[in-house]
């Protein structure tokens, strides 16, 4: 009944790796957004504010969609880079990641934000008078203290991107070894007649992966509190 | 020389204040809301002005005239805050270290040494600020504007933050800073006494303006 069989450990083994490969590539990404949204004030920013909120909001069926329109092997942007990068996300694990990162990117950026925000200004003007550029003064003072942050929101990313179904089947489908996922393997186990054990199994796996995630998180924001009071 | 002749606004308060200083320690004296800190923080480069001028022996930090404006970053200008604002996530070695590595200067373990000495914070080194006394951390904090080497140097009521004992504690510290540092100073009080013991010069300042110049006697006036 515990025994996990090949079949099954794939779509784990997949499930990890577009999480891992969402989550190092929205983190750059994130962090820079998430500076920007707590440090700046520039024109539309409530708008994007509220874009890089949709993807929490949408059904998750629609931001797939966009993505297959977009990032298609017709898309505007999808065949633009497979013409000239030879990048394809239609129906490849890679697009699965596109489609996670994306569906995980408001989760991410949202811890990331608030621990950058929390940073005491008064700090980086310091360390302005003390002789550091702007992206220093990042680098060596903002980034540091609001680093239990961005793990956490890492974390959380990891998290959702692990666990992402509707976006990601609506994008690059559901087959086995190439985009089947945890999720879409258990969807797909549950509607087989005999898949229940082995839906259950990966069930198991999912709330397992899941708690993990949300204890770090916990742990992450702690360190943070520490690690701003100096001690 | 510090050549200072700017305004700004602020809200409802104007500050328009102009003086050139060639003492070794500048008083800004003043009452709370005088604008004293909003003046250091444009001599700083924090704040830039609305109007006018800021020059450090000739050169122009803030002309905006000229729309020019040097980032606080470049000025060389160390700044002792009122609450330390040491780094939480640096010890007391990192934190002094920081505007060397800042300004990318060669290691001088010798001034470390020194500046340790002058302000008795040598057995500090390895502990984080959120271990360090109100006094200790301003004693850090003093340390690690004068290791950046700056060529002025502002003081924002150093003391402001700690209580009668501790301020007889770290007044000593300035007066040697003074004898022995050689590095020009304002230093920003509203205590006529604490001035009295370190200032060459007061600049006065009463509602944004300069209302006196001169000897410490123009507070007695």
């Amino acid at each position: 009944m515990f025994e996990i069989t090949p079949t099954e450990w794939t779509a784990i083994e997949l499930s990890l790796r577009v999480a891992a490969v969402a989550t190092l590539v929205a983190t750059p990404l994130g962090v820079a957004l998430a500076w920007l949204l707590a440090r700046r004030d520039f024109w539309g920013k409530s708008l994007l504010d509220a874009l890089l909120h949709l993807p929490l909001v949408l059904p998750p069926v629609v931001t797939g969609y966009l993505l297959l329109l977009t990032f298609g092997r017709r898309g505007l942007v999808g065949g633009w880079l497979a013409d000239y990068l030879g990048i394809v996300f239609a129906f490849r694990w890679t697009g699965a990641a596109l489609a996670c990162g994306v569906m995980a990117f408001p989760l991410l950026v949202r811890p990331i934000r608030l621990s950058i925000e929390a940073v005491d200004q008064r700090l980086e003007q310091a360390a302005e008078t003390l002789g550091a550029a702007p992206w220093r003064v990042f680098a060596t003072v903002t980034l540091p203290l609001a680093l239990p942050g961005v793990l956490a929101g890492m974390v959380l990313g990891f998290a959702k991107a692990l666990g992402e179904f509707g976006a990601t089947i609506t994008f690059v489908s559901n087959i086995p070894g190439q985009t089947q996922t945890i999720s879409s393997a258990i969807y797909s186990l549950i509607q087989t007649p005999d898949g229940d054990a082995a839906a259950l199994r990966l069930v198991v796996v999912s709330v397992v992966m899941a708690v993990a995630a949300l204890i770090g998180a916990e742990w992450f924001a702690r360190r943070a509190v520490l690690r701003l009071h100096g001690n | 020389m510090l050549r200072v002749d700017v305004t700004k606004q602020l809200g409802e308060f104007t500050l328009a204040a102009s003086f050139a200083s060639e003492g070794r320690v500048t008083g800004l004296f003043g009452a709370s809301g005088a604008g004293k800190t909003s003046l250091i923080n444009m001599i700083a480069g924090l704040l830039r002005p609305d109007r006018g001028t800021i020059a450090i022996d000739g050169e122009m930090l803030d002309d905006t005239a000229k729309a020019v404006h040097v980032p606080a970053w470049r000025r060389r200008i160390g700044y002792v805050f009122q609450d330390a604002r040491l780094f939480p996530h640096l010890d007391v070695a990192e934190n002094l270290d920081y505007g060397r590595r800042m300004n990318r200067l060669g290691d001088d373990s010798e001034q470390r040494r020194r500046v340790a000495e002058l302000l008795d914070i040598g057995h500090l080194l390895d502990r984080r600020p959120g271990k360090l006394s109100g006094g200790e951390r301003q004693r850090v904090a003093l340390g690690r504007a004068l290791l950046s080497k700056p060529r002025l140097l502002l003081l924002d009521e150093p003391l402001g933050s700690l209580d009668e004992g501790r301020r007889a504690e770290i007044l000593p510290y300035l007066v040697r800073l003074r004898d022995e540092a050689r590095i020009p100073m304002v230093y920003v009080s509203h205590d006529p006494a604490e001035l009295r013991q370190l200032a060459t010069q007061i600049v006065m300042l009463h509602r944004g303006r300069v209302t006196a110049f001169g000897g410490v006697k123009v507070m007695t006036g």
